[in-house]
């Protein structure tokens, strides 16, 4: 195999580890007020609610940072194995990956600064920021994705002595056009089962409960949104291997649905993470040959012309191979140390973390 | 303006803002990783308390230094993508390791050290925490050496087939003589930034818990122990920090000399710059070194208030009589080297004298400034003394904040020196732009205003927040609980 189609596949691989692993701490993002509603009638703060928040938000505490690692990894070696599919994908969704970047950053701060102040306000506005962040990064990785495979307006550009690469010059509304929405909505509506699954294989009690019964409602809705898309754009850009791969995610999607029916949460879990790996699969075969399809007769730029040079990726091929297994080892186990159910029990009462304590322990030094 | 000035603007506004976050991060995790293990192996309680102190303030950091980064990844592909198709062979590489090494490290380690109390064996919960360190030295090395590739291109060949500067060796891009003298300088400037951050937190409230105890004493005889035992734990931060803060400042000093010299032959430009040296002085005369200049900054006949003759030979060749070229000659040869400046779409091979000149002095003065104040501080406490003047509080809040602007300084002077180039002799900066019928400049004002908005919302949220968490001060000390099965968690969020 060349090593530019084994860096494609790799970077498939990057995109469902991102998918799979952020996927499911999206969800459990877009989750959060249904199932720790926290208003009161009077419109305050309803403790038990809280608690509920606090218990879902803590089953994503420890890897929802390490997840979106899988985001930027898959940037960098896009960067560093195929520089043209990187400046023109990048350049090319400014305005999506802008949104993209600021919901980003909005949800991650909510995660990191919702607990550090005791105060509903505070709370709230956080809040608001990890449920709009959690629901506008699917959507916004589902359109770009899903453009990639639909094509994109673009010219060839002559470069050097004998290469060409091809640029974007579509407008902003090119992009957002309706096969892609549906990808965004079927991307978040996976995260959004996906994140289901996780919550009841991750919770005991009533929380148990309640995240089974939304997979239960969530999970019919996102299958006939993927099998649209993949009807759709199997119709587009088909073949034998994609409509495999296609009822492949299909099927998995089926049997997780069923598995949680059942009340079997671990392979409902596992259903959805192996039909996102499948859809991410259906998606990079119906690219190839290519990084990005042109759209109709446009040109379209071919995994061979978007390549860094053979030494860059057999460089970074010897660092993949060495280094990939370390850090699944590690994530591996950060899963394994945390792997036990969370109750809504076992989250401490709430306490202000800036508010002195009233008797302070005597220090021996 | 054009979009080419607004990428620009707004990479200047990104990058220097992400760069607040960034030494904190790798500076305070050594300190709080020092502190953690400390506390195992001498048991003393107000290393712990210590340890969760400033790993809190830490983490309130770290939150901004993560998302900010992660903006410049995308960046150079949205606003340079130009720059990103003719060196994403060598640049990206860094890059791309940059994320298997050591983001997955820092991120993954770090979820384990705030969530792990309770949950896995201490040993292994402090070895947590220095992964964390060391995930930012490896993140620290990989994007220096991507930036080194910037002032120093080595290991690569330029290919005409494809347009693009191709690897040729790896190695020489990993060791590039500018990156073996920019990664010590960087790391050490980043110790001093983290334990002028300690320092000047501990004396603030080291002073304060002293103020408590005299309080108390005065009104009820009762001398407070837990303000006493807060003093006592204290101190010995800051005694920490101001010994991190010197003994990093001199590495600093040593580094950044070492540094001037190799750009000086790299890119004497830039170091013809930083003094604004014009014209070349006369055979056999050597060059000074201003310290402050009035007027005529980059011209032939500027006015320098404070001159320390033959410094500026010494620290760009080693030697009190070493020739130092200026700007003049310099840009006549660059014409001859580079051609003329319509292919590199710039006017002058000179970069900005003004920016070049200032921020190289800023730098050394905040530099000196954190230094003596680190060492004022380890004087006076000494010997169980506790320091009450009162122009100690502007002092230790100003201190830290020197390191880090310190550190801004030294980058913006840095790029700004390397300018026209964005690679230094092989891609100008005006040629490295995403084309502009692609990313227009109506595209680059909504980016840049979003994102100047958010980091200026985020900056007052964070700032605050830290400030907060200095006043509450260190926990009263607990020891950790071990949490079974259905145990209450020793963390949640």
């Amino acid at each position: 195999m060349e090593l530019a189609t084994f860096w494609f596949i790799l970077i498939g691989v990057l995109w469902t580890g991102y998918l799979v692993l952020e996927g499911f701490d999206f969800g459990v993002g877009m989750l959060l007020p249904v199932l720790g509603r926290n208003r009161d009638a009077k419109g305050g703060e309803d403790p038990a609610g809280e608690r509920r928040r606090r218990a879902v938000l803590t089953t994503i505490g420890p890897h929802w940072d390490g997840n979106e690692v899988w985001l930027l990894t898959a940037g960098g070696a896009t960067f560093a194995a195929f520089p043209h599919w990187y400046a023109t994908m990048f350049s090319a969704f400014y305005l999506p990956l802008l949104l993209l970047l600021v919901a980003l950053i909005l949800r991650n701060m909510g995660l990191e600064y919702r607990y550090k102040r005791d105060s509903v306000a505070w709370r709230r506005g956080w809040d608001a920021m990890i449920i709009g962040g959690s629901v506008a990064a699917p959507l916004l990785v589902g359109v770009a994705l899903t453009n990639l495979v639909h094509g994109l307006v673009m010219r060839e550009v002559e470069v050097g002595t004998s290469a060409s690469y091809t640029e974007f010059t579509g407008s902003l509304l090119s992009v957002l056009n309706p096969v892609s929405l549906l990808g965004g909505l079927t991307v978040l509506a996976l995260c959004l089962t996906h994140g289901a699954h996780f919550l009841a294989l991750k919770t005991r009690g009533d929380l148990r409960d309640d995240a089974r019964a939304l997979a239960t409602r969530c999970g019919p809705v996102s299958a006939v949104l993927a099998l649209g898309l993949l009807v759709w754009l199997g119709l587009e850009r088909g073949s034998g291997a994609s409509w495999a791969l296609s009822a492949l995610a299909a099927a998995a999607l089926v049997g997780g649905i069923a598995a949680n029916l059942a009340g079997r949460e671990g392979w409902a879990f596992a259903g959805t993470a192996t039909s996102i790996a499948a859809a991410v699969a259906t998606y990079f075969v119906m690219l190839s040959p290519n990084v990005i399809n042109g759209l109709g007769d446009d040109p379209d730029l071919s995994i061979s012309a978007a390549a860094s040079s053979p030494l860059t990726l057999e460089i970074m091929s010897w660092a993949a191979i060495l280094f990939t297994p370390v850090v699944l080892a590690y994530t591996a186990w950060t899963y394994w140390i945390f792997r036990r159910r969370i109750s809504v029990e076992q989250i401490p009462p709430a306490s202000d973390p800036l508010a002195e304590k009233g008797a302070r322990a005597a220090t021996r030094s | 303006m054009e979009s080419l000035d607004l990428a620009r603007w707004q990479f200047a506004i990104t990058t220097v803002y992400h760069f607040f976050f960034v030494p904190i991060t790798i500076g305070m995790s050594a300190l709080v990783a020092w502190f953690h293990t400390r506390y195992l192996w001498r048991r003393e309680p107000g290393d712990l308390r210590l340890a969760k102190f400033f790993g809190k303030l830490f983490t309130i950091n770290f939150a901004l230094g993560l998302v900010t980064g992660i903006v410049q990844e995308f960046q150079f592909g949205m606003n340079w993508s130009a720059y990103s198709r003719f060196v994403g062979d060598i640049f990206g590489a860094p890059l791309a390791l940059e994320a298997l090494l050591a983001f997955f490290l820092e991120s993954t380690f770090l979820g384990l050290w705030i969530f792990g109390w309770g949950k896995i064996p201490e040993k292994l919960h402090v070895a947590c925490i220095w992964l964390v360190h060391i995930g930012t030295l490896l993140s620290a090395y990989f994007i220096l050496a991507a930036n080194s590739f910037m002032q120093n291109p080595v290991g690569y060949r330029y290919n005409p087939e494809t347009g693009r500067a191709e690897m040729a060796d790896f190695v020489a891009v990993l060791t590039n003589e500018v990156q073996l003298v920019t990664f010590p300088h960087v790391i050490a400037a980043s110790y001093m930034v983290g334990g002028a951050v300690v320092m000047g937190v501990a004396l603030h409230k080291m002073r304060r818990s002293h103020r408590l105890a005299q309080t108390a004493l005065a009104t009820t005889d009762d001398p407070a122990p837990d303000h006493r035992g807060d003093v006592v734990m204290y101190r010995r931060a800051v005694r920490l920090g101001g010994v991190v803060t010197l003994v990093a400042g001199l590495a600093v000093a040593i580094t950044g000399d070492i540094q001037g010299k190799v750009m000086t032959e790299v890119q004497p430009m830039k170091m013809a710059a930083a003094e604004a040296l014009y014209d070349t002085p006369p055979e056999g005369e050597c060059a000074p070194f201003s310290v402050l200049t009035v007027a005529g900054l980059g011209g032939d006949d500027p006015t320098h208030v404070i001159e320390i003759p033959c410094l500026l030979s010494y620290l760009g060749t080693g030697s009190f009589d070493g020739e130092v070229q200026g700007m003049a000659e310099l840009e006549a040869e660059y014409r001859q080297r580079f051609g003329d400046t319509e292919a590199t779409a710039s006017d002058t091979y000179i970069p900005p004298i003004a920016m070049t000149y200032w921020n190289f002095r800023l730098m050394i003065g905040a530099g000196l400034f954190a230094a003596a104040v680190a060492a004022l501080a380890l004087l006076m406490t000494r010997k169980d003394r506790v320091p009450m003047q009162r122009w100690w509080q502007p002092l230790l809040v100003l201190a830290p904040i020197a390191t880090v602007l310190g550190h801004s300084f030294g980058w913006i002077f840095t790029e700004v020196g390397r300018q026209p180039w964005v690679v230094f002799g092989e891609l100008t900066t005006a040629n490295g732009v995403s084309d502009p019928s692609v990313v227009t400049s109506t595209d680059v004002i909504v980016s840049m205003v979003v994102f100047t908005l958010l980091y200026g919302v985020l900056a007052v949220i964070e700032v605050k927040l830290f400030l907060d968490y200095v006043r509450k001060g260190a926990e009263p000390f607990e020891e950790t609980p071990v949490v079974e099965e259905d145990d209450e968690l020793a963390f949640s969020y």
